[in-house]
């Protein structure tokens, strides 16, 4: 089974190779590749390997890239901005290919730059990740002086600048606009779409947001072909994913799978299935703002179609296991407090309902709940649906309340009814 | 925003079921409230777009015929294409709707009863119109402290509904920096960094585009009314000389607040600061309410009907009475003022500078070829010269639709783009901070140089030198300027580049340097742009109200009268709203006044001139009378009295009738109405003739129904007299107009120029002028009002000017003491509004660092100038940019007497400070 993505990792948890030695093991050779090609050529073969966003919308990356404006009146500077800002409760899976692997990042970082011919790039990083930040910085160093990055690199005509940009954190500048909001310096509120980033980004300019993981596959892309790539996956989706599993189960931890790996494998045999003692109550497969699957999901495959038609969302891949030890309501409430602290204040449906909906949870938690508040949170549900908020954030916050309420609705019906968390 | 879009296309979009006519180029919502439905909105606002923040205005959308699910969209954020389909009565939209509420009111007080925003609140519309009645969130509200943000906006925090409104007005379209949005989730704060003064000039709009009462009127909290217990109608601002149109409302005899009235034409949907607040005159303390006879040094009142008696004979023909108008009077009071003595004895009460200088502008505006545009036309604007004005010091609201002009050429990035231009934060995208060409060429700093392209900091002389260069760049007949420095040579051609690339390229200048050269190179640059085939405006502003009106009627300046007074024995003396000595030395205003035996002076304040009268009449305010005043633009603007005053307080226009007619003259017979003497004057002065065109006479009725100031919930009209009468007293009569006092009279809406007050079934909030417009944003229905009294000659055959002044050369013992202007206190009337007051500075005088350096002064240490052969002392403050050799006195303030400005001289540091001595 290939890993490409996690093949230089090393699984100590020891440095990552430095630039000699990622050199040795085949580094930079895509990039050497793509400065013989024409640019779209590079963006042809992406979108011939069917690679899809992993930041957890799946938008298929080559396509993105083609919108970007090319050729000579092409307005300049464009910006290629990696989202390094993993911030979902649960999702852990960037920090290893950031620590892990930078260089591998950076190849594909300057490979995409070319693709779209952009003037500079940023790593948009989130600021907890401090080692990831130290290391990227000395990567980014090696870049330069071995002239994968600057003026005129490898001695081609193209030149491409690259920034690490340390977040002040926030949820929302994960989100795409919000990022580029916040790295003009502005908050980091979500923008108004249509114009896309593509046409109209980072201070105007035609710009690529793109996650670490996408973004880290492009390398191998480019030297394999996107055949290879597609042969990779086990489904309609093509590549390798990182999957993730957090909770009581018995090895949590992140691994590199064929994409379209079922749940049962995740959970079983790289997990180590649940802990002793406890069972699988459910799970959100990607991440903290998809619906919990439960055990009868457990043979839905890992890909951005299976999941979705099992009712949830592949998201990032690294999902949260609920046990029957732990409170599904307390787990929602945690989730819930999260992303009301985390709303940016701008629409209506997200600042008010989902602090109503945080204040709802948090008094059934505390034995305060009323028989109408199952009615006022499903009303929630429905309040801050797709389309009805201006970004995704409330409509990503609610999918685990939702199927909350669906799956466990026993639960929250006996702490109404017992004035009490069953669990404490 | 205003964007011009060349090009009209109609679509059809279906409304429930039904077809419509809407824009293609505008949202949904814009197309439902031009149609006249009842569709809520909170954070779009027509002069502002969309944003899409608080979800409210959503309808429920649908593919074709055969789509039964549709989903819902935001109408603010949804374009108004051909064949669009939604429902705003869809279930599961109405359900929304009503939710969006409910989220707002988790935190909004309960209070509405009591709330001072009650009654004109639009969330207290929106919140009746969605149904939302009942309270099912069970926890706390969030609760802010509020801040201090001055005299002018008060502030409460509670309130507010996370609209992002007022930060987008002041920051995006005001262009504020102490204000902005703080904090996240549903704690967002608008406010400031620290309580203080808000500092944008525009910051009472706050009051009208917040929705609710986070931002209110303070001046209106201390003798606050409701709504519909105003007494309101159309009226005229007073301040400048823009002329924005106004609704004052009046109760228990006291002017309560001011709101802007909307017209697309002139001030849009905003005033001035200086606008809003400074009708608080009206009130004071220092009304001259009753006639006051002084004899022998001793004041008595006199009543009405004693002045007439006194004043006929001290008027009648044969005695040698002259008579000085004012610019800051009506069009009727200074005609009548000029029947009562005759023409030749009628002085227009300004400098020589200022008549000579709006003689200049009024020929040129009407001679040559260039378009006075309305402050509409001015946000159009692409490229925009400014020559010697401090714009938002002097005409404030100006200063608005040039921040907007500044973004014309900018969005064509968006519309190139296919960014719909009403999607106001996705044209920001694009746009970033890229700004249009706008040149400001002026001796100081000015309040729009953040958004300047370039600045040219220059004396007088040398900023119409830039100007006569610019326009020899444009046009070679134009003449040429002889030794130009090259850094102000490469400027004008950036400039003329700039003009000549632009669509609706602008000029804009004025008397603000008194200087005649300034004027005379905005007319060439005008003029050149004209003769190379541009469609170019010219806007001259004007210093007061109507300025333009009493340079039509034409009359001589007041040296002339101070001349007359000099050549020949005088009996009398009349002076309409004037005080002198805001115009001219203090020695040649005594010298003039103690000339005649007889100082009569009709005005609303005790101002020195009014002082030294030996009878003060009391003038109705623009409150009180009903009179029209021409606008910088040339526009002809009617006002309304708004309440009948205590007292005997009225129109100067009717004073002068009145006497004219206890002389038994016949004009005096026979004007009864305001209509006979704006009849009369159109045929004594072929300049005004058109002004009778500005409003429906006072016949004019809707179903033989006159018009009501009063809304139809006013309240207590039986009680207000009762400790006096319990008898309700009869409304007064009004002839003049077609208003009534009262609540009585149409319910339909009246004529563009007869709106009283902005109201509409639901809407009781100004967001009803949503209701009174051809579409949103447009024209008043049946075109906005006011006459436009000049219009440029379309041939080019007049001639440029050819007079060149040399180049402004330091002197090493004197300086140039130019004019400086301040929104607050440069103004006569506002100055007496205590909150105006509050924000005015004290006097200083001017200087460059350099200069202060020389003079071994800092910053605050007093000076000492000379002026008129008096030494004055005032404190010195640093202003960097000030051209070597130029010192910057500001104008109008209290303490400061009226000297003809600029002058030169010396300006020495005192030696000993007061404060030690």
């Amino acid at each position: 089974m290939e890993t490409p993505l996690t093949k230089n990792i090393p699984s100590n948890g020891n440095a990552p190779l430095d630039l000699k030695a990622y050199e040795k093991a085949g580094g930079y050779e895509s990039l050497r590749k793509s400065l013989r090609m024409p640019p779209n050529a590079i963006t042809e073969l992406v979108t011939k390997s069917k690679l899809r966003g992993r930041g957890g919308a799946g938008f298929s990356t080559g396509m993105k890239w083609s919108f970007v404006p090319m050729g000579k009146d092409a307005p300049h500077p464009k910006y290629l901005v990696a989202n390094a800002d993993e911030m979902e409760p649960g999702t852990f899976k960037d920090r290893l290919l950031l620590e892990g692997d930078p260089h591998q990042l950076l190849e594909g970082m300057i490979a995409a730059a070319y693709a779209i011919q952009a003037d500079i790039a940023y790593i948009f990083l989130r600021a907890e990740y401090k080692l990831a930040a130290e290391r990227l910085g000395r990567a980014i160093a090696e870049a330069y002086e071995r002239s994968y990055l600057g003026r005129n690199i490898l001695g081609s005509s193209y030149s491409l600048e690259m920034y690490l940009h340390v977040s002040a954190g926030r949820y929302m500048c994960g989100e795409e606009t919000g990022l580029l909001n916040a790295l003009e310096g502005k908050r980091a509120n979500p923008r108004s779409k249509p114009p896309f980033p593509p046409v109209s980004g980072l201070w105007g300019k035609p710009t690529i947001v793109q996650n670490v993981e996408t973004l880290c596959n492009v390398p191998h892309i480019i030297n394999n072909g996107p055949e290879w790539f597609i042969r990779l996956g086990l489904t309609a989706d093509s590549g390798t994913k990182l999957y993730g599993a957090s909770g009581k189960v018995k090895r949590p931890g992140l691994w590199e799978l064929p994409m379209g790996t079922t749940i049962r494998e995740i959970l079983i045999e790289h997990a180590g299935g649940m802990r002793d003692g406890v069972k699988l109550r459910g799970l959100l497969p990607g991440g903290a703002s998809t619906d919990f699957l439960t055990e009868q999901h457990l043979d839905v495959r890992m890909d951005f179609r299976e999941v979705q038609k099992a009712g949830s969302r592949l998201g990032t891949g690294t999902m949260i296991v609920l046990d029957d030890h732990t409170c599904p309501v307390g787990m929602v409430w945690n989730l819930e407090h999260f992303f009301s602290q985390e709303s940016c204040g701008w629409c209506t449906p997200c600042w008010s309902g989902l602090n109503w909906t945080e204040r709802i949870l948090r008094a059934m938690e505390e034995g305060r709940g009323q028989p109408q508040d199952l009615e006022k949170l499903e009303f929630q549900t429905k309040f801050n649906a797709p389309g009805h908020t201006f970004c995704a954030l409330a409509p990503g916050a609610m999918e685990p309340l939702q199927s909350a309420l669906k799956y466990f609705r026993e639960d929250f019906e006996q702490h109404i009814r017992e004035h009490r968390c069953p669990w404490k | 925003m205003s964007i011009a879009v060349p090009g009209n296309s109609v679509a059809t979009i279906y409304i429930d079921d039904r077809g419509y006519k809407a824009d293609p180029k505008q949202n949904l919502l814009h197309a439902c409230l031009s149609l006249g439905f009842n569709l809520p909105y909170f954070c779009w606002h027509p002069a502002l777009g969309s944003v899409g923040a608080c979800r409210q205005c959503a309808v429920k959308q649908f593919k074709d015929e055969k789509d039964t699910h549709g989903r819902i969209v935001m109408a603010c954020m949804t374009a108004a294409a051909e064949g669009t389909r939604i429902s705003i009565q869809d279930p599961e939209a109405i359900a929304f709707r009503a939710a969006i509420i409910e989220g707002m009111m988790i935190n909004h007080p309960h209070d509405c009863p009591v709330c001072d925003e009650g009654g004109h609140c639009h969330l207290q519309d929106m919140t009746v119109m969605t149904g939302h009645d009942y309270r099912r969130y069970a926890f706390q509200k969030r609760t802010f402290r509020n801040q201090y943000l001055g005299p002018l906006v008060n502030h409460e925090m509670n309130r507010c509904i996370q609209c992002y409104r007022c930060v987008r007005f002041y920051r995006e379209y005001a262009g504020g920096r102490d204000f902005n949005v703080f904090g996240l989730r549903d704690q967002v704060y608008f406010g400031r960094q620290a309580d203080g003064v808000l500092e944008n000039e525009f910051s009472g709009n706050l009051v009208e585009v917040c929705p609710t009462g986070v931002f209110t009127d303070k001046t209106l909290k201390q003798h606050y009314t409701r709504k519909w217990d105003l007494q309101m109608a159309p009226s005229v601002c007073v301040h400048c000389g823009l002329g924005c149109n106004t609704t004052p409302g009046e109760r228990y005899g006291r002017l309560r607040q001011i709101v802007t009235r909307y017209s697309r034409e002139v001030n849009g949907y905003f005033l001035c600061d200086r606008g809003r607040y400074g009708y608080e005159f009206v009130n004071g303390e220092f009304r001259i309410r009753q006639a006051r006879l002084t004899r022998d040094n001793h004041p008595r009142n006199i009543t009405k009907a004693e002045v007439i008696e006194r004043l006929a004979p001290l008027l009648a023909e044969g005695r040698q009475v002259i008579a000085i108008g004012s610019p800051r009077a009506s069009l009727e009071s200074n005609f009548l003022l000029r029947t009562l003595v005759g023409r030749e004895r009628f002085y227009a009460g300004v400098s020589d500078d200022q008549f000579r200088l709006i003689s200049t502008m009024i020929e040129i505006l009407g001679g040559g070829p260039a378009h006075s545009p309305s402050l509409h036309e001015i946000e159009l604007s692409d490229a925009v010269l400014i020559l010697g004005e401090d714009i938002t010091n002097v005409a404030p609201r100006m200063a608005l639709s040039l921040r907007q002009s500044v973004r014309q050429e900018p969005m064509q990035i968006a519309d190139k783009m296919h960014i719909p231009l009403w999607d106001d934060h996705a044209v920001r995208q694009p746009l970033q901070d890229a700004k249009g060409p706008l040149f400001i060429a002026s001796p100081a700093a000015t309040r729009l140089d953040d958004v300047a392209t370039q600045t040219y900091r220059a004396a007088p002389d040398d900023v119409a030198r830039l100007g006569l260069a610019i326009a020899h760049l444009l046009d070679d007949n134009a003449p040429s300027v002889p030794d130009l420095p090259s850094e102000a040579h490469t400027l004008a051609e950036s400039i003329a580049q700039a003009l000549k690339k632009a669509q609706r390229p602008l000029v804009i200048s004025g008397p603000s340097c008194n200087n005649e050269a300034v004027i005379q190179a905005a007319a060439n640059v005008a003029r050149a742009l004209c003769v190379i085939g541009q469609r170019a405006g010219l806007s001259f502003t004007m210093p007061e109200c109507n300025s333009f009106g009493l340079g039509l009627i034409g009359a001589p300046p007041l040296s002339q009268a101070f001349k007359t007074v000099r050549d020949g024995a005088i009996d009398a003396i009349v002076i309409v709203e004037n005080d002198l000595y805001r115009r001219a030395p203090v020695r040649s205003v005594d010298a003039f006044l103690s000339a005649a035996k007889d100082l009569i002076v009709l005005d609303h304040l005790l101002n020195p001139t009014a002082g030294r009268a030996t009878l003060a009449i009391p003038a109705g305010t623009f409150a009180e009378a009903d009179g029209t005043l021409v606008s910088s633009e040339g526009r002809a603007q009617r006002f309304y009295q708004v309440f009948v005053p205590e007292g005997d307080i009225q129109a100067s226009w009717q004073w002068l009738r009145d006497v004219m007619a206890a002389e038994g003259r016949e004009e005096g017979l026979a004007w009864e109405h305001i209509d006979d003497v704006i009849a009369a004057m159109a045929v004594a002065i072929p300049a005004l003739a058109q002004v009778q065109q500005a409003a429906p006479g006072a016949t004019f009725r809707i179903a033989g129904q006159k018009v009501p100031r009063q809304p139809e919930r006013y309240s207590g009209r039986t009680a207000i007299l009762a400790n006096i009468d319990v008898h309700e007293p009869k409304p007064p009569i009004d002839p003049n107009t077609p208003f009534s006092f009262s609540m009585e009279g149409t319910h339909n809406q009246p004529p563009a120029a007869l709106i009283p007050y902005f109201w509409s079934p639901g809407w009781n909030s100004i967001q009803a002028t949503n209701f009174y417009q051809t579409e949103i944003a447009g024209p008043l229905r049946g075109g906005d009002p006011g006459v436009r009294l000049m219009d440029p000659t379309p041939d080019l055959q007049g001639k440029y000017f050819d007079q060149v002044p040399p180049a402004f050369a330091p002197s090493s013992d004197e300086w140039l003491i130019v004019p400086l202007y301040h929104i607050f206190g440069s103004e006569e009337l506002s100055l007496s509004a205590p909150a105006v007051a509050e924000l005015a500075p004290q006097p200083y005088l001017a200087l460059n660092e350099k200069d202060a350096k020389r003079l071994r002064v800092q910053a605050g240490e007093q000076v000492t100038i000379q002026l008129d052969g008096m030494a004055h002392s005032l404190p010195a403050q640093i202003k960097a940019e000030l051209p070597l050799g130029i010192a910057g006195l500001p104008v109008g303030l209290p303490g400061l007497a009226r000297f003809s400005l600029p002058i030169r001289s010396v300006v020495e540091r005192e030696i000993t400070s007061p404060h030690t001595s």
